[in-house]
Parts: C-alpha cells; sequence; structure tokens
C-alpha cells in the first residue's frame, strides 16, 4: 500500500476567450501517494497531524501564514486534539497587537488566527490555509475523473510532489537558468526557453519556483520518535495542510455515512410503498 | 375550476366550518384538487425530474438563507466569511457543500427534464406556454448560478464574472456602456459582488414564482405522457379510464426518485464536495493575476463551448458578437421548438427519424459539454464547431423537415389502450372463455 505510483499528467491547457491561443502545455510530476484521509473510511492521523504542525511551525511558519487556522483550531478533537494547555503554549508563540493599546503588544491567545510573517525575499510565499484544496494535484474533472472518491482530491499529493519534487537542473537548462530553484511538480513558475523544443513543447517537467527545497532527512526531531525522513516529512505536512483545509473532513464522512445509510433504508421502504400502491393498477400481485 | 382542463371531481365542503372557510378562501380546495389532479397513467420515470427540481429549489432557497446569514458581500471579507461559514459556523460546512453541489444536481435535473420535454414533443401545442415558461425558468437559474459562483470571491468567481460579463461588451454601439452599468464601475469590484448577491438572493424567488405559472399551465393543458396521445375529457368517468390522482400514485413515485437522486446528491455532498468545482475558486480573487485556466461550472460548458466555436467574423458581425449571439440564439430555438417541429405526431415513441437524430442531440450535447472545458485550439475548435452546427440544424432544418418527411409509426388510440398493453389483464384470456362457452 505505501508503495506510490507515479502518474504523469499534462495540465489542462489554458482556455482563452476571444480567440487567443492556448498556452502550451505544462507537466508536472504528482506522486500519488497514499493519505490515511483518503476514501469514504478514511480518518486523519491523529499523532501525523502533530508531526505535521511540527513541520509547519519549526519550517514553514517563517514564511508562509495561515490566516483561516485559528490556534484554537488545534485542539479540535477530530484535528491535531493538542491538548488546551499546549493550544496556549503555542498561541503564545506569537505576539499580537493589544486590543485596547495597538501598539503596545500581547501574547497570542487561542482564538487568535495564525499570522502572516513579514517576508523580504523573492515571490510571495501563499497562505498555506486553504493549499490542499487550491490545487488540483491529479484528481477530480482536472485529473483523472471520479476516483477521487476513492484517492482523495489530490492535493495533499500535490504538496507531496512539491516538497519532494527538486531536481538538479535539467541539462537544457545549465546555460540560461531562471532564477529560483527546479521542481517538477511545480506548474507555473518560470520556464527557460532553451528547453522548449521546435513544436513548442517542453522537454522536461515542471518549472523554477522561488523556495528552495525545505525538507531533508532528520531536519526535526520527532517527539513521537518517528523517523523524520523526507518522506516521511512531506507526508506529514501534506496531512497536516489537508486538515487545515478541511478541518471538519471527518464530521463530513461521519455524517455522510449515518445520511446515506438512512437515505437507503428510505428508498428501499418506498421502493415497496410505490410497488404496492401501484399493484393494483398495474394488475399485479401487491 | 381555474385549473380545470381536466374533469375531475371537485373539493365539496361539508361541514359548516369547512363551508366558512372555503366561501371566504377555498383554500383547501384548491390544495385537495391540486393532489388528486389527474394524471396519465402511463408516467414513466422520465417523469420525476419537476417534482425533483422543486424539491432541489426548495433546498437551495433553505440553504441559501441560512447561508446569507453568515455571509459578507464585501471584496475584502466575503471569502473570509466563507471560511468562517466553513470552519465556525455550527454546520456551516454541511450547508455550503449542500448549497455548492446543490446548483450542480439542480442541472443534471433541469438537463434531463429538458430532454424528456425534447423526446416526448411535450413542448408542443398546446403546451407552448409551458415550455417557454421553462425555458425563462433555465435563462434565470443560469443567471443565478453563475451570479453565486461569484459570492464566495475566489479567483474563479473573479475571473468568470470578468469574462461573463465582458460579453456583454460585443453589443455593438452600447456594449462598453452596459458593461459599465452591469459593473457598477470600471472593472468587477464591490459594486458588483454587492449587486450579484442582492440578485442571487431575488431571482430564486421570481423562478419559484414562474416555477408556479408553470405548472398552472400544465395543469390546464393536461400533462403530456410518453405516447403523446392527450387525456380523453368527455367527462369524468371517461378521463379516469385514462388517469389516476396525483395523490398517492405519483407523490410516491416522485418520492422514491427523490429519495434515489438524493442518494447520489449525498455522495458528492459528503465524500466528494469538491468534485465538481474549481481548486483555483479556494485562492482568493486577485484582480492582478489572471489564472492559467479559466473555466465555467460544467453546466455552462456545452453553451460556452457554442460561444467560442464562432472564431470567424461573418459580414459586419466580429467573431465575439457572433459567439454571444450563437449563444444565446442556442437556448432562443429551444423556445421556438414548438413552431420549428411541424410533426403531427408528439411523442418521439412513434417517430423513427426523430429517435435518431434526437439520440444524435444528445450525444451532441454531450460533445459540447466536453470541448467546453477544452483548450481553444485544434482539433477542439473544429468539433464545437461541428457540434455547434449540429444543435442549431437539429431545431432550424431537421425538426420543420422532419415533419413532413417522416413516416411515423401508429400511435395508440388512448392512453388506456397503450397502458392496458404494458399491463395486460391478466385473466382476460380465461374471462373471455368463460363468457364463450355459454354461446355453444
Amino acid at each position: 500500500m505505501n508503495a506510490f505510483r507515479k502518474t504523469l499528467l499534462a495540465a489542462v491547457s489554458a482556455i482563452a476567450l476571444a480567440g487567443a491561443a492556448g498556452a502550451a502545455e505544462v507537466e508536472t510530476v504528482i506522486k500519488d501517494v497514499r493519505f490515511t484521509f483518503e476514501g469514504p473510511f478514511g480518518q486523519y492521523d491523529q499523532a501525523q497531524l502533530q508531526r505535521g504542525f511540527q513541520i509547519y511551525n519549526e519550517v514553514c511558519a517563517a514564511c508562509h501564514g495561515m490566516r483561516y487556522v485559528a490556534f484554537r483550531h488545534l485542539g479540535a478533537e477530530t484535528g491535531p486534539f493538542f491538548p488546551e494547555e499546549q493550544v496556549q503554549a503555542i498561541a503564545a508563540q506569537w505576539e499580537f497587537p493589544r486590543e485596547d493599546d495597538p501598539s503596545e503588544m500581547r501574547p497570542g491567545q487561542p482564538f487568535d488566527y495564525f499570522p502572516t510573517p513579514e517576508y523580504f525575499g523573492d515571490g510571495v510565499p501563499p497562505d498555506l490555509s486553504l493549499m490542499a484544496k487550491a490545487r488540483a494535484g491529479f484528481h477530480g474533472p482536472q485529473g483523472t475523473g471520479i476516483n477521487q472518491l476513492f484517492r482523495g482530491i489530490g492535493g495533499p499529493e500535490y504538496i507531496y510532489s512539491l516538497m519532494t519534487g527538486y531536481a538538479d537542473t535539467p541539462e537544457c537548462a545549465i546555460d540560461n537558468e531562471p532564477n529560483g530553484y527546479y521542481n517538477k511538480a511545480f506548474a507555473v513558475g518560470a520556464f527557460p526557453d532553451s528547453c522548449i523544443d521546435e513544436h513548442g513543447h517542453r522537454m522536461v517537467p515542471g518549472s523554477w519556483i522561488a523556495m528552495p527545497q525545505q525538507l531533508y532527512d532528520d531536519l526535526v526531531d520527532y517527539a513521537d520518535g518517528t523517523p523524520a525522513t523526507e518522506h516521511q516529512l512531506a507526508m506529514d505536512i501534506a496531512s497536516f495542510l489537508m486538515w487545515t483545509a478541511e478541518p471538519k473532513m471527518m464530521e463530513r464522512k461521519e455524517a455522510g455515512l449515518r445520511n446515506i445509510v438512512w437515505l437507503v433504508v428510505l428508498a428501499v421502504l418506498l421502493y415497496f410503498t410505490n410497488k404496492r400502491i401501484w399493484a393494483p393498477v398495474k394488475r399485479e400481485d401487491g | 375550476m381555474i385549473m380545470g382542463g381536466i374533469p375531475q371531481e371537485h373539493y365539496e365542503p361539508k361541514t359548516n366550518a369547512e363551508k366558512w372557510i372555503h366561501s371566504r378562501l377555498p383554500i383547501v380546495g384548491l390544495a385537495l384538487d391540486f393532489l388528486a389532479f389527474p394524471t396519465p397513467k402511463n408516467l414513466n420515470w422520465m417523469w420525476v425530474w419537476g417534482v425533483m427540481l422543486t424539491i432541489f429549489l426548495v433546498i437551495q432557497i433553505v440553504t441559501g438563507v441560512v447561508l446569507a446569514m453568515h455571509y459578507t458581500p464585501h471584496v475584502d471579507m466575503a471569502f473570509a466569511s466563507i471560511e468562517h461559514i466553513m470552519r465556525d459556523v455550527n454546520g456551516g460546512w454541511l450547508l455550503r457543500y449542500i448549497h455548492m453541489n446543490g446548483a450542480s444536481f439542480f442541472f443534471i435535473a433541469v438537463y434531463a427534464h429538458i430532454f424528456r420535454s425534447l423526446y416526448y414533443g411535450s413542448y408542443k401545442a398546446p403546451r407552448e406556454v409551458t415550455w417557454i415558461i421553462g425555458v425563462l425558468i433555465l435563462l434565470l437559474m443560469m443567471a443565478t448560478a453563475f451570479m453565486g459562483y461569484v459570492l464566495p470571491w475566489g479567483q474563479m468567481s473573479f475571473w468568470g464574472a470578468t469574462v461573463i460579463t465582458n460579453l456583454f461588451s460585443a453589443i455593438p454601439f452600447v456594449g462598453d456602456a452596459i458593461v459599465t452599468w452591469l459593473w457598477g464601475g470600471f472593472a468587477v469590484d464591490n459594486a458588483t459582488l454587492q449587486r450579484f448577491f442582492s440578485l442571487h438572493y431575488m431571482l430564486p424567488f421570481l423562478i419559484l414564482g414562474l416555477t408556479i405559472v408553470h405548472i398552472w399551465a400544465f395543469h390546464t393543458t393536461g400533462n403530456n405522457n410518453p405516447t403523446g396521445v392527450e387525456v380523453r375529457r368527455d367527462s369524468i368517468e371517461v378521463t379516469k379510464r385514462d388517469t389516476l390522482p396525483f395523490h398517492p400514485y405519483y407523490t410516491i413515485k416522485d418520492l422514491f426518485a427523490v429519495v434515489v437522486f438524493l442518494i447520489l446528491f449525498a455522495a458528492f455532498v459528503f465524500f466528494m464536495p469538491n468534485y465538481l468545482g474549481h481548486p483555483d475558486n479556494y485562492i482568493e480573487a486577485n484582480p492582478l493575476a489572471t489564472p492559467a485556466h479559466i473555466v465555467p461550472e460544467w453546466y455552462f460548458l456545452p453553451f460556452y463551448a457554442i460561444l467560442r466555436a464562432v472564431t470567424f467574423d461573418i459580414l459586419f458581425i466580429d467573431s465575439k458578437l457572433g459567439g454571444v449571439l450563437a449563444m444565446f440564439g442556442s437556448i432562443i430555438v429551444l423556445a421556438l421548438a414548438p413552431w420549428l417541429d411541424t410533426s403531427k405526431v408528439r411523442s418521439g415513441r412513434y417517430r423513427p427519424k426523430f429517435r435518431l437524430a434526437f439520440y444524435v442531440l444528445i450525444v451532441d450535447f454531450f460533445v459540447l459539454m466536453w470541448v467546453g472545458g477544452m483548450p481553444a485550439e485544434q482539433p477542439y475548435v473544429l468539433i464545437s464547431q461541428i457540434a455547434t452546427a449540429y444543435w442549431f440544424a437539429y431545431f432550424l432544418i431537421i425538426l420543420p423537415m422532419l415533419g413532413v418527411s417522416e413516416k411515423p409509426e401508429p400511435v395508440p388510440a388512448t392512453i388506456e389502450e397503450d397502458f392496458d398493453r404494458e399491463h395486460p389483464v391478466k385473466s382476460a384470456k380465461g374471462m373471455g372463455d368463460a363468457v364463450a362457452t355459454p354461446a355453444e
């Protein structure tokens, strides 16, 4: 189950109105890793969400905010389920302007939201709250179709593939490498003309991203002793960001199973009611 | 009486209390007569979509009204208020996912409903008014869905709104002024969002009103049915041989169909709520960054394909205006179908050549939906042009010609005859023998 299948999928090309030509197809390498929360019965792994938060906290948070996630959300029973004191302590790592005197700072409280850090480098580090739903990966109508039901929406796969998608500069770009770092999963970055063949097709997947590679083996010390391989780190952050994007997924699936069972029972009852009502009219045996 | 095209037994107040209220407001009679409406007894499963649509309209209005209590129509707050609904409002995620996917299922049902009418000739005399009101409802649904999609103020909301409102700039001379007027400014901005919110809240009630008129109209003419043969109305007794009271026969049948459809709906709402959406709409609108792919919602793709199929100028009409005219024209030809179809036989069941043309039209619709989501490059452009040509040819050439050239198969004389053939009297043979014996 853990073995992952590599899929190469072309992103859907631009649809331009007014007769403009479609953009060249961008190929990216998205790895179809398996997450615990995929499928109708899939669940978040609480320990994994906690590890994922640790990565966000120690690595991502330096540049990326999460403006729609409040510290109190971290205590959610169907999420990382950090104990209340720990949520307090996490919130207190950040400072916020005081309500009564904005020139003074106070420690963060559970009701505060993850702030967006000031960033002075190249590019714009996007907010991560919704990242797992804001990238297509390869599932859904933009990807391989209805198997989203069993294989998830593809956003976490995108995040995983991006984090592990850094590679050496391809040969075609060595003499004129754009700013940034070559990444096989990144679709919308700079791309050198020397890697485009005479038919206008790109010779290598991905493009150049402003963010350097972040995850390396043993980058963080996991409190639960899980070996912090690059693969594990990428899985954990992708899972955590799926939770930040869809914090009610467990409630949703649980309600879904209940509702569908209930609807099926109702449908069966109505089927027989209908059959019985019509039997005399259709001259059938009721 | 107002409803009364078809003879039926009407409610008679019995007690004094009933008489008192009935002579002042005959509402009980209206409701009971409505429920007992004589409905053709041979309706098949394609006749469930009307009730389905009514249910989905109610679902959309109820969830929408509650969502509006938590939503903020302002460019700086709209996106965040949706996230507030998704994360912090009790059951907010459920309301929003129902509303979001409800729009898609509404369109699945409406397209099924429309193609049923096209196949069985439900649009033909005397149901032209029902049909035209239906087309108006479709247009209002499209407007409502489009404006609703703008409200979350994601990237696809913003850019979809920009692309679609810009279509009006194709109108000669006054186009730009109209676009500015629609926007309430010189770009899609806060004024646009607020008016879209207002209209998105208002239009469904207009749809509800038109739905009532739609039902009123076909209660006057009576329902069509798979044979296309009219219910006999010589007397209540004769009518009863062709019909059944709507309740309980069709209330229960339709309710069963509704619940089955709701199971499919629930599978989407609970297990893949974002399947029919676009990931870019989880990125807040940014007027400075155009998404790589601007794609409308799936239910607009056939018409979007027709819009883009016109890539050439026609005389003084440039391709942009041509595309807009083709898109609106593709719905106008629908409205004109009652007069374009010259066949005296109503139902496609008895029209072999028509059936072929109709099935091609269905395939054509899905082809248009598919190319609508493809890039504007070959071979998709050519495919969309062929598919668009067929759409218009079906209504403007095939329907008028087939009515003249086609030789229809024999049509049953009555609905009763059709029903009895489908559900024969079991002991009919035995009874015949019994009757025959004494004559020996």
